[in-house]
């Protein structure tokens, strides 16, 4: 039985019809790397998001394509949080846990909250795979999942019978067992599988034979909870209260392209992405390529610098230049991002971030790039940062990103990171026509007449220098890498210019805090002492921690930094007003040194660097113990 | 389509004062540069010369076009951006030895397999100049520099034959103090459609001149210089007495004219879709200090252009279909949506 779920916000109601009404669940679906989780995952999602439910979700997949098979690093899984409310995160502690070897119950088993369900496919536990997992003894017979719901059931060999009819070998037709596990789950929700049923036709329209395999064994799976007598209950969460408008479900990776994408909508300029393929940022690669008809070239180069070198020619020729990377990525361009602060060119370097140092965690997440994207270049090089805080929020990033970029002639680092890259949430489709304008404002002529096109002349209110492109008579002009003379652009080793230079080009970017609203704080009791602020995909858990740490009585006050350079111009005050500020990272503080540098506040940190979320449960332990410091 | 446009070498001559060392072999390519500019009939403001780092990178300060002096090794990658968003600039990329073959290889031979639209000059003085004399890529082994005090180990690049290896469509080579055939191949480079790669061979008089003497001084050029003209047997030396003939062991060798017969000589071809011929002719000039070398160009054929193809899938997606912002809402609903009232 589902009991109390998730953070003991939800009460369940058991009615006669034996229809459980839960306000949320957490379910995780874990198996081998081979075996459809992350597709299984994603399409329960698109069901459950096309019901009404709110959600949230946590692929967790191993960085090799196809670990040895049966093993515990080759386990992948896909969690999904669905409530009849708003939610935040993907929750820490699943209350479901879908199981299809050995493997994939060892390796998850100890997140599972206790006395949860666990459905598992019996097929593979055999001596063999036991071992191979490390189980001395079969878990199903020992007496270890005692404290657990057990559903143990052959669903490869139900999958198998259910396709019999269609002309597959035994492996072909086992491989359908993820629709025959989801169709299972389905049921147990209260799910309608047509739109699988409809994704699963147009996937598989080549192999007619595999497409309606699979749609047996999801009908089988949904057929089986119906008639079997095992699971007693199904439960049924209702559909959450959203603002009114088309919602559909979003992964970060897809709403960051579809944001770059618009971009070059707004601007009605040519978008050029130069990117080379790293995980995690591939699929942005991959998503825009699709896109030519809105006028996105896509070019991938042969490393990182060629990326990034194409993408900012690019832009010296009137085009938005683009590179996508993660932070090895970053490290290979950060000379060419160097050059683009003294060209002062328009240019947006998404980094996904993944956990690191050097190759690190490849599709594990972690925010340890923000000083990199800081600082990680040679001499006085500022660059404005932009940070998504959810995955369909990387939309309105990338926009920000561009913004910023074209506007100030700058190059701007968009720091996402691999949870919100692979994660999803319910989005609220924007209406193009309301999305805000870019506006390039190339030059056309010299600013005095006659006189010699002053490339380095500035903008009275962005200090932004002319963007003049090539194939302009009369504003041919030459810029690099050598310390400009003010104004002119000429190459000038003079001391004082070169001072000057640099207080310019900080300035510059300074500015860019002219067009960022003030700090917006969430302190709904008014009285907080205790503010938790945090920047990138660490919204989701600190904000349900704040509500779980609300709900028991406790004031607490969050902020959350879209802009990470420069600051919002109000965020010192905004520190000063509390008697602690808490600043959770997945990193070791590099938020907080660098809040602790500029306003000379006693921040302390929340620091995690597992590859995944923040959890909600130690997040409310440490902002209750730091407010109880305040009284 | 040439266009009259009666601009002249001053017109690209830029306001700035030429800074390189006196009698240093870019001046002679910066003149010849702005002497032949304007016969190629393009506007100024539609030229964009783009430099990395090195005493070549300075050169397009000195042009009145648009330019960029960019970082060490990489013009290539930024012009490959400018050449396929821009296919109306002509693009031009200026390099030396060690910015096109050390730290910027990678670029340089994957402009040359992609075949962008673009001219590479690369001045090759087989030493770093302007790090002050280490020794390059392309030095003879044994050099003894600054960084290679009991001689440098390494074998060298060959600029030519590194590029047809990697089958770039249209490859040369040339020498700074020969203005009337920099002139020519540097015209028919600029005529291009794709990469283009022009070595031109550049005395550094500072840190390793004399490199080239042999294919500079009157005594010796003539037996140093294998002079490649398209349709012509390759025959060079005093009154013609050498030529180029197949070695039956494979490549081509030196022989004297009178032991093989005027008939026997390779008559050059650029046009050959295979490179080999040309690579073997690039293995004449060896890898130790120049004795001889073939000058003229050794390949100049047709393939599609990177930049051509990737604008070609734009328009063929339709990326010039006027109903843009429609088209992005349907993309941004999808297929999956719901809708709460």
């Amino acid at each position: 039985m589902v009991g109390a779920p998730y953070s003991g916000e939800v009460t369940t109601t058991e009615s006669s019809s034996g229809v459980e009404e839960l306000a949320s669940v957490v379910i995780r679906f874990a198996g081998d790397s081979g075996d459809g989780m992350q597709l299984t995952g994603d399409r329960f999602t698109q069901e459950s998001a096309v019901f009404g439910n709110d959600i949230a979700t946590l692929p967790n997949f191993p960085a090799e394509i196809r670990a040895p098979q049966g093993t515990l690093p080759g386990v992948s899984s896909f969690q999904l949080h669905l409530a009849d409310h708003d939610i935040l995160t993907p929750g820490d502690t699943p209350d479901v846990l879908v199981a299809m070897n050995p493997a994939a119950l060892k390796v998850n088993l100890g997140d599972l909250r206790r006395g949860g369900t666990i459905i598992v496919d019996t097929h593979d536990f055999t001596d063999r795979n036991l071992s191979k997992a490390g189980y001395a003894s079969n878990p199903l017979e020992d007496g270890s999942l005692d404290d657990y719901v057990v559903h143990a059931i052959d669903l490869t060999g139900m999958t198998v019978a259910s396709v019999e009819e269609f002309d597959l070998g035994r492996k072909d037709a086992a491989r359908s067992k993820n629709m025959f596990a989801l169709g299972l789950v389905s049921w147990m929700y209260g799910r309608e599988t047509d739109t699988t049923a409809a994704f699963i036709s147009a996937r598989f329209a080549a192999a007619p034979d595999v497409r309606d395999a699979n749609i047996a064994a999801l009908t089988a799976g949904y057929n089986f909870g119906e008639t079997t007598e095992a699971f007693g209950v199904r439960y049924e969460i209702g559909p959450a209260p959203m603002r009114t408008g088309t919602y559909r479900s979003i992964t970060g990776n897809l709403a960051l392209a579809y944001g770059i994408v618009a971009s070059g909508v707004t601007s009605g300029l040519p978008v050029f992405l130069g990117s080379y393929p790293i995980t995690p940022a591939s699929d942005i690669l991959h998503e825009l390529s699709k896109h030519k008809r809105f006028g996105v070239t896509t070019f991938q180069a042969e490393d990182e610098i060629a990326g990034i070198g194409a993408a900012l020619g690019a832009s010296f020729g009137g085009a938005l230049g683009f590179t996508t990377t993660s932070g090895p990525g970053v490290s290979l361009k950060s000379e060419t991002i160097g050059l683009a602060v003294m060209l002062e060119l328009p240019l947006v370097v998404v980094c996904v971030q993944r956990g690191g140092p050097s190759t690190g965690l490849p599709t594990k997440t972690e925010q340890a790039d923000l000083l990199q994207a800081m600082f990680g270049r040679n001499g006085e090089a500022p660059v404005p940062i932009v940070a998504p805080q959810s995955p369909a929020d990387c939309f309105d990033a990338a926009l920000e990103a561009a913004r910023i970029a074209v506007t100030y002639r700058t190059p701007v680092i968009l720091l996402s990171d691999g949870y919100l890259a692979n994660g999803s949430e319910p989005w609220l489709v924007p209406d193009v026509e309301a999305l805000p304008a870019i506006e390039p404002r190339f030059a056309t002529a010299p600013q005095n007449g006659d006189g010699p096109f002053q490339p380095y002349a500035r903008d009275a209110a962005t200090l932004a220098r002319p963007w003049a492109v090539p194939g302009v008579a009369g504003l041919e002009h030459r810029i690099g890498g050598l310390e400009k003379a003010d104004g002119s652009g000429d190459i000038s080793y003079d001391p004082d210019n070169h001072d000057l230079m640099v207080r310019l080009r900080q300035e510059k970017v300074d500015r860019v805090a002219q067009d960022v609203g003030p700090t917006f704080v969430d302190d709904p009791d008014g009285d907080a002492r205790v503010l938790v602020i945090g920047w990138g995909s660490s919204f989701g858990p600190i904000g349900a921690a704040c509500r779980a740490v609300r709900a028991s009585g406790i004031s607490v006050a969050q902020a959350h930094l879209r802009h990470l350079n420069p600051f919002p111009a109000d965020l010192g005050d905004v520190l000063q007003r509390y008697d602690r500020v808490l600043v959770p990272e997945m990193n070791l503080g590099q938020l907080r040194m660098l809040l602790r540098a500029k306003y000379l506040v006693d921040a302390v940190g929340h620091n995690r660097m597992r590859g995944l979320p923040l959890h909600v449960d130690e997040l409310v332990e440490v902002i209750t113990t730091l407010e109880k410091e305040t009284r | 389509m040439t266009i009259e446009l009666e601009l002249t070498a001053k017109d690209f001559s830029s306001d700035q004062e030429v800074r390189w060392c006196p009698g240093c072999g870019d001046y002679a390519i910066l003149k010849a540069v702005q002497g032949f500019l304007p016969d190629l009939g393009l506007r100024r403001e539609n030229i964009v010369f783009i430099s990395g780092i090195g005493c070549a990178a300075r050169f397009p300060y000195y042009l009145d076009t648009y330019g960029m002096h960019s970082i060490h090794g990489r013009a290539p990658a930024i012009a490959t951006g400018l050449a396929t968003t821009r296919s109306d600039l002509s693009v031009w990329v200026v390099t030396g030895d060690g910015d096109a073959l050390s730290i910027g290889g990678n670029h340089l031979i994957h402009a040359m397999r992609r075949n962008v639209n673009m001219t590479i000059l690369l001045f090759n003085n087989r030493i770093y100049g302007l790090t002050k004399g280490q020794y390059s890529p392309t030095s003879e082994p044994g050099k003894v520099t600054k960084s290679t005090p009991m001689g440098s180990v390494d074998h060298p690049f060959n600029p030519v034959t590194l590029a047809l290896g990697a089958e770039a469509t249209f490859v040369a080579r040339t020498v700074d103090s020969d203005r009337k055939h920099l002139t020519s191949v540097l015209s028919a480079a600029a005529a291009h459609r794709g990469t283009a790669l022009v070595e031109i061979l550049q005395n550094c008089p500072i840190f390793n001149d004399g490199a080239f003497d042999a294919v500079k001084k009157p005594d010796t050029k003539d037996d140093a210089i294998i002079p490649l003209v398209e349709g012509e047997p390759i025959r060079f030396g005093t009154d013609g007495r050498r030529g180029v003939v197949r070695d039956p062991e494979g490549g081509v060798r030196v022989v004297d004219v009178d032991d093989v017969g005027e008939d026997a000589l390779l008559v050059h071809r650029v046009g050959l879709a295979d490179p080999s011929t040309a690579f073997a002719l690039s293995q004449l000039s060896g890898a130790g200090v120049l004795q001889q070398t073939p000058i003229g160009i050794f390949r100049q054929v047709d393939r599609p252009t990177y930049d051509d193809l990737a604008r070609e899938q734009l328009e063929t997606a339709g990326a010039d279909t006027p109903d843009t912002k429609a088209a992005l809402g349907a993309l941004l609903a999808g297929h999956d949506t719901w809708t709460v009232a």
